[in-house]
């Protein structure tokens, strides 16, 4: 699998320096670069062993071109890049990738920078990864976002149609998001509703875990084809677990201690959100092993429930934000004393069967991550 | 004459289009657009004002904190709920360190490559390189070795035949006035601060989960627990370590920031009479203390007159939509009241795709609002103004030391450099006032005063029937202001008045230019083919939303493509 050699096949030999040369003139030592490799190496759920694999791989791989567009978005999938630490984002647009363009940090504008667009999905088509963060709009036409006078529907096909592959980056671009949320004034649709039948990977959260982004591409430069998802297009490596099966609070839930009031004693002491309307039990997302800022926190050790980010329509299904979340096994007789919403139920049920028929479906000889499947039934 | 149209603009939060005429080298007129249309105050209205904050904050990823703030604020405003101290000194810690990060990301990566020719810095020597940045500070990372590895470091990039975001720029643009040795610095603490921004903005994370969207807001307070024997609340060791990143923020701003901006500043004074406005500038004033009392005055300056400061009365404000892609449903020539705000759309421009916008009709999706039937800027310079002509002890005696460092007047702050250069104050003066905030809040911890929410009213049966409120906010970007209609405990109509509204906004019923068009009349544009002067004033407001500009004649309104070397 190490093998996969990016450069060798695409066209893009030309370019004589790779990840590894790059970052040696940019003074990464190269135990800094192996220390890199592991952390990568974790972050995609893979054992130890293959991180000398990762480090083969990123050693050929001649900086990949990849275009980003933003859509309507918030440009908080962005910020998240931005955040990056392992790669940090100077490696990342420095020496690992060739990020040629994207809007918020390029600096050529107006027609150059449209002009750069144009260059990368020429003279690299077929071969250019694209990331889309934020909803395409289709309702009147499409003339709720446009960039240089041309749709964000008509700019995804073209651009998404011609990649090697795309990743949809944030929950906008993985479901809709936000302005697909009812009742969707402008007809805010997915990059898989938009252009249907391309190769994508969706990385969905609000925003973006930056680590599972830059795992996503090592993931394309190791093993050179995408991982493995579930039936809603995510990765397995990190969204396989439901949050509630792997947060650290999940003792307080089996043993019945709750936070009852913000600021409460079983607030202060970390006992279970769920009470103050946790959506941990409905979402599949590694925030309590992978966490944010360089593994700083995450939602519920701050003392804030999940609200259900990575999950599509969550908007919808999983609000309001602080009502409890009805059937929870495990629960007990207030579960079914306590139903608040059908939807909300719903939503619930269509979280667990989805996991289950992906279950079914995902049976692949070869998988890398074969056995991370298995708690979430 | 020629019309130049700028789309995308780049280095910028979201979707920006300028179209401007140009005659004799300068602009005469200009029009400014957004668009992209999400509606999320249409999609707010019926649900929980308790989640409002969480959905606004969706509004903007970049200053991902303010729309929150102004959230809770506007329904506990509503609903009259006065929240703990605690939970006061930490929003402030989480404002401050919001604006003080986002000057920096916007001064180095969205704005430097306006004034930075990063190409001409690998001519640079780096030993004169490190003579220059040890005149300027003792940041120390100066010597002659650090210099050369980024100025290799970028040879490297270059060679590699690939420039990724840097490719198709205005490098060797005339108006680039650097010398090769600034270039280069600039260049080394643009990486740098790529670096300090994620590390700095950890403060967000241990307050509130992680950031962008950080998740720990609450109408009546915040939901970081407070305990210093607890692993699982706010603690010593947690304390201790947002200290240590303040400090860490506050050294970057004063030892690298502050002379960068000096330095540069010095090459573009003629910057300072270039880029200014209508000269009406209005701030909403923030940080308060536990009683209340605001830290940045709130007030208004009108024509430029550093002499009088107005009061602010939020019924005088109201927004247009005469050139924005809205009807309301009395009619046009008529400004609503955010609480009795529509946001019905109806979008009227070309069908796309379209080469120009008819700039004498409806442009935008950003509204006009406008005080009292007059055009306002905000941000950082609005909020400067108003706190230096109100007499603020800390602002006047850092704007005194800009001015007198660069050798200029007052009068040099109504300008683009004045914007840029007010970004820096601002920062400067946060970097330096919030750690003050975490030492009220350790000294009210070590009382036993742990309280973070105020949960009287958490319950919405507790709440009358219909409430209204209003939540006022200085973000990063200037005056910030939600209005909030709650009935039967679910929101009835919802609207956020942001600074870039104030700022891009199109035309009024009364043709009056929004800011962003009146202060690029009279910007010198070098080669119409590369608009860099545009770029320079539109950045210096720090724009929160994404543009583009292209170029076309006036009377054939064909567009000029801009040649790439």
């Amino acid at each position: 699998m190490g093998s996969q050699k990016f450069g060798k096949k695409d066209g893009l030999e030309k370019y004589s320096y790779s990840v590894s040369d790059l970052l040696k003139a940019r003074g990464v030592s190269r135990r800094d670069f192996l220390k890199f490799c592991s952390a990568v190496t974790a972050a995609l759920a893979l054992p130890v062993s293959f991180a000398p694999k990762v480090a083969e791989a990123l050693e050929q791989a001649k900086r990949p071109p990849v275009v980003w567009l933003n859509f309507q978005d918030c440009t908080g999938d962005t910020e998240a890049l931005l955040r990056s630490a392992n790669p940090t984002v100077a490696e990342i647009v420095l020496d690992i990738l060739s990020l040629d363009y994207h809007e918020t940090i390029m600096a050529a504008a107006g027609h150059q920078a449209e002009e750069a667009l144009e260059k990368t999905i020429t003279e690299f088509k077929g071969k250019y990864l694209c990331l889309v963060e934020g909803s395409i709009s289709t309702k009147d036409n499409g003339v709720y976002c446009c960039i240089g006078g041309k749709t964000s529907m008509s700019i995804a096909k073209k651009v998404c149609g011609g990649a090697a592959a795309t990743i949809a980056v944030g929950t906008c671009a993985a479901y809709g998001g936000i302005a697909a949320a009812s009742p969707n004034p402008t007809g805010a649709v997915s990059v898989k509703e938009a252009v249907p039948g391309i190769t994508l990977i969706n990385l969905p959260g609000c925003p973006v875990n930056a680590d599972i982004l830059s795992a996503s591409f090592v993931h394309y430069l190791v093993f050179g084809k995408i991982p493995a998802m579930d039936a809603l297009g995510r990765p397995l490596f990190a969204y396989g677990k439901l949050i509630h099966n792997n947060c650290e609070r999940r003792p307080h839930f089996d043993a019945g201690q709750y936070v009852e009031k913000w600021g409460d004693e079983g607030h202060r002491k970390g006992f279970c959100l769920y009470k103050m309307g946790c959506k941990g039990p409905a979402t599949f997302h590694n925030c309590p092993t992978q966490r944010y800022n360089e593994k700083t926190s995450w939602p519920v050790a701050a003392g804030h429930g999940c609200v259900g980010c990575s999950e599509p329509n969550f908007w919808d299904t999983m609000s309001p934000m602080y009502k409890r979340l009805p059937n929870v096994p495990g629960f007990g007789i207030e579960s079914t004393a306590d139903k608040i919403g059908l939807g909300m139920v719903g939503g619930v049920a269509a979280a667990f069967a989805v996991h289950g028929a992906m279950n079914a479906m995902r049976k692949k000889p070869d998988s890398e991550d074969k056995d991370n499947h298995s708690d979430d039934k | 004459m020629a019309k130049i149209v700028v789309d995308p603009i780049t280095r910028i939060e979201g979707h920006l289009r300028i179209e401007a005429e140009v005659n004799g080298g300068k602009i005469t007129d200009a029009w400014s657009s957004s668009t992209m249309y999400r509606g999320i105050e249409k999609i707010l209205k019926g649900r929980d004002p308790r989640d409002a904050w969480y959905w606004v904050q969706r509004i903007c990823g970049v200053c991902t904190t303010v729309h929150s703030i102004a959230s809770i604020r506007a329904v506990e405003d509503a609903l009259k709920i006065k929240i703990p101290p605690n939970a006061q000194l930490i929003r402030n810690i989480i404002m401050g360190i919001q604006n003080v990060q986002d000057h920096v990301i916007h001064f180095y990566h969205l704005h430097a490559l306006d004034w930075v020719d990063v190409v001409s810095g690998l001519k640079a020597d780096p030993v004169k390189t490190s003579a220059l940045a040890a005149s300027l500070s003792d940041w120390p990372n100066n010597s002659a070795t650090y210099f050369k590895g980024v100025q290799d470091k970028v040879k490297t990039f270059v060679a590699s035949g690939r420039l990724g975001p840097f490719a198709n720029a205005y490098w060797g643009h005339p108006a680039y006035k650097l010398p090769p040795e600034a270039n280069l610095m600039a260049t080394a603490h643009y990486l740098e601060a790529l670096d300090w921004q994620k590390d700095v903005i950890k403060i967000h994370a241990i307050l509130g989960s992680k950031n962008p969207h950080p998740q720990t807001f609450l109408v009546g307070g915040m939901s970081i627990p407070i305990d210093p024997d607890s692993q699982n609340a706010l603690n010593a060791d947690k304390l201790i370590e947002i200290k240590r990143l303040l400090k860490k923020a506050q050294d970057f701003v004063e030892k690298v920031y502050i002379p960068d901006l000096l330095a540069i500043a010095s090459f573009y004074k003629d910057w300072a009479a270039i880029g200014g406005g209508d000269g009406n500038y209005l701030c909403y004033g923030d940080m308060p203390d536990a009683n209340g009392n605001l830290w940045f005055p709130a007030g208004i300056i009108l024509k430029n007159d550093l002499t009088k400061v107005y009061p602010v009365d939020q019924k005088k404000i109201a927004e247009y939509v005469d050139h924005s892609w809205y009807e309301y449903a009395g009619g046009a020539g008529k400004g609503l009241h955010p609480w009795d705000g529509e946001s019905e759309a109806k979008y009227t421009g070309p069908k796309p795709p379209y080469e120009h916008l008819d700039t004498d009709k409806k442009y935008s999706w950003v509204k006009s609002p406008r005080y009292d039937e007059k055009t306002m800027e905000v941000g950082p310079l609005a909020r400067l103004l108003v706190a230096y002509g109100s007499g603020h002890k800390e602002t006047k005696a850092a704007v005194d030391m800009v001015l007198k460092k660069l050798g200029v007047g007052p009068a040099a702050l109504f300008s683009t450099l004045g914007r840029t250069a007010a970004r820096g104050i601002d920062c400067l003066l946060l970097a330096q006032q919030t750690p003050k905030y975490l030492d009220e809040l350790i000294a009210n911890i070590g009382k036993g005063d742990y309280r973070i929410h105020n949960g009287e009213k958490w319950e919405p049966s507790s709440w009358p029937t219909e409430a209204s409120g209003y939540g006022w906010h200085e973000a990063p970007r200037g005056a910030l202001g939600h209005w909030i209609k709650i009935k039967d405990q679910k929101i009835l109509n919802y609207q956020a008045v942001v600074p870039s509204t104030w700022n891009a906004s199109p035309r009024d019923a009364k043709g009056q230019r929004g800011p962003y068009e009146a202060s690029l009349i009279g910007t010198p544009v070098a080669d119409p083919n590369k608009p860099l002067e545009i770029l320079r004033t539109i950045h210096s407001f720090d724009p929160c939303l994404a543009c583009a500009v292209h170029v076309m004649d006036v009377n054939g309104n064909e567009v000029v493509k801009v040649k790439v070397s």
